[in-house]
């Protein structure tokens, strides 16, 4: 679903964030992103969400070639992918309902659609009675699940995480890895950058490990 | 599978949500909405309100078009005689439309009663006014080249003295009003160039503003299209907006001033009404406020939202 091929990843100033990264993850596979601050676990999810291109190598995701992929084609390619941040980036201004909604809208879905599968997806996150809320009225875990909710209500095949659970208690970051893990069993390719060691030694997925822009080690559980 | 009419009815009903969802952003900022519409209604409203105004001396002017007329003053020596056969000779002219005779004991008798000199004038040993021949000129003729020729054939008649044309302040009047006609055109694009950079302005500042809202949209995949849309309906309520609040300028100028001018022209015995705004210039306010502020806001939106990618 997620190959890299010798790839590199060189900013202006000569900095090399990888450096012949190559690994790759099944359809249907979950997975966790690890290593130090600066390792390059930013960057590689960048790649995947062509919010950057490889200087150098091959990424392909879901049978298609990133490095050969136009501009315009670009937003097209983002709606494949299911996008959570760790700062959660809501649109303040609007309700639940409406964040949640976004993509759908992007997308051209018609209002009875999107209802439905907006209301679907906050039933799934636990938050149904709270899409007329904004999100400020919401609490750290709560707001995150709205993004979750944003990022598979279109369904997408994969679904991409970067330290989702940075800002959370270790309760709540269970429930949130939980969350991913109900994705991943109905068939969602799940890749999630975490430094939370804890909470992911008690996972039974594999971990891809970063030193340095280079894979360390992929330890298999 | 969706349907093509399904796809249309998708399609319109998003343009019209966008449609209210910017209108409801200027909403939400009245204060600023406000100021940027009056500027633009006013850069409107200067160059509509100077056309008015041209389109008035205009139809002034052409209340006096059959005032058209030459008056010839004879020769102190030609009797009334004389004057008739010149008279009669005139009249068959073909550039000629009517010719009217006054007699030099005429012309004393209307000084007498005008000027309220009468005792005066009974001093005088002889009528030192002319006789007055006055010419009609053919509609045909009024312009100004053809006015000048037939004043010279007319000067160079042996019977007449001095030539006078009733329609020169006319003409030149006119020929402001062709000056004016150009001024408003430059001042005009001017202001309309100015409403563009306003409204470009603007829709900068918003972008700016949603900086990190145009970001999280493209992260979840929206097109450049999706996002400019918004930015495009603000520019088109902008200029909207303004050219409304234009012609509402313009119109309770006109109706302060409506009044005075009717007075004016009463006093002139004039039939003079003020000319107003048409609806087809109503309609062309609109338009033109419309299509600066969709204008401008591609402008901005075209410079502007390239650069925002997310990080």
């Amino acid at each position: 679903m997620i190959k890299f091929t010798d790839v590199y990843k060189r900013y202006t100033d000569r900095h090399e964030a990888l450096s012949g990264l190559s690994f790759q993850l099944a359809q249907g596979e979950m997975a966790f992103l690890t290593g130090h601050s600066g390792a390059g676990k930013s960057t590689l999810l960048k790649l995947i969400a062509l919010i950057e291109r490889a200087s150098h190598g091959q990424v392909l995701v879901n049978e298609q070639n990133l490095t050969r992929l136009p501009p315009s084609k670009i937003p097209y390619y983002r709606r494949q992918i299911g996008l959570v941040f760790q700062d959660h980036n809501l649109l303040h201004d609007r309700t639940v309902f409406d964040n949640v909604a976004l993509p759908l809208v992007i997308a051209g879905e018609n209002n009875r659609e999107i209802g439905r599968r907006v209301r679907a997806a906050l039933d799934k996150v636990g938050l149904l009675n709270k899409e007329r809320n904004l999100p400020i009225a919401l609490s750290g875990g709560e707001q995150q699940r709205v993004g979750i909710a944003r990022a598979v209500v279109n369904r997408p095949p994969i679904l991409l995480a970067d330290e989702p659970t940075g800002n959370l208690d270790p309760d709540l970051s269970r429930d949130i890895m939980h969350l991913f893990e109900q994705f991943n069993q109905v068939g969602v390719t799940v890749f999630i950058a975490s430094h939370d060691l804890d909470l992911i030694q008690t996972m039974p997925y594999r971990q891809v490990i970063l030193q340095k822009g280079r894979l360390a080690q992929q330890a298999e559980r | 599978m969706k349907t093509v009419k399904q796809n249309v009815t998708n399609y319109l009903l998003r343009h019209v949500q966008v449609m209210l969802f910017s209108l409801g952003r200027l909403w939400r900022q009245p204060l600023a909405s406000l100021m940027t519409v009056v500027v633009i209604g006013i850069a409107l409203a200067l160059p509509a309100g100077l056309y008015v105004l041209l389109k008035n001396i205009e139809q002034v002017s052409s209340q006096w078009d059959d005032a058209a007329q030459i008056s010839l003053f004879l020769k102190q020596d030609k009797t009334d005689v004389q004057a008739q056969i010149l008279v009669n000779k005139l009249t068959t002219w073909p550039e000629i439309s009517a010719v009217n005779f006054q007699s030099a004991s005429q012309s004393l008798e209307e000084f007498r009663q005008l000027s309220g000199l009468g005792n005066l004038l009974d001093t005088l040993p002889s009528n030192p006014l002319p006789a007055v021949v006055i010419v009609h000129a053919n509609s045909d003729n009024l312009r100004a080249d053809a006015m000048n020729r037939l004043l010279s054939l007319l000067d160079a008649l042996p019977e007449v003295e001095q030539t006078q044309l009733d329609m020169e302040w006319l003409q030149r009047l006119r020929s402001i009003n062709d000056i004016g006609q150009r001024g408003i055109s430059i001042l005009g694009l001017l202001l309309s160039l100015s409403v563009l950079l306003v409204i470009g302005n603007t829709i900068r500042l918003a972008i700016l503003n949603q900086e990190s809202e145009i970001r999280v949209i493209k992260l979840v995949g929206g097109t450049n299209t999706f996002i400019r849309r918004p930015f495009l309906y603000t520019g088109f309520w902008y200029g909207l907006l303004g050219g409304t609040f234009a012609w509402l300028t313009l119109l309770s100028t006109m109706s302060l001033i409506n009044g005075p001018i009717n007075q004016l022209a009463r006093q002139y015995e004039s039939q003079f009404t003020l000319a107003w705004l048409s609806g087809s210039m109503m309609l062309i306010l609109l338009s033109t406020g419309m299509l600066l502020g969709v204008m401008g806001a591609w402008l901005a939106v075209g410079r502007h939202l390239s650069a925002i990618e997310p990080r």
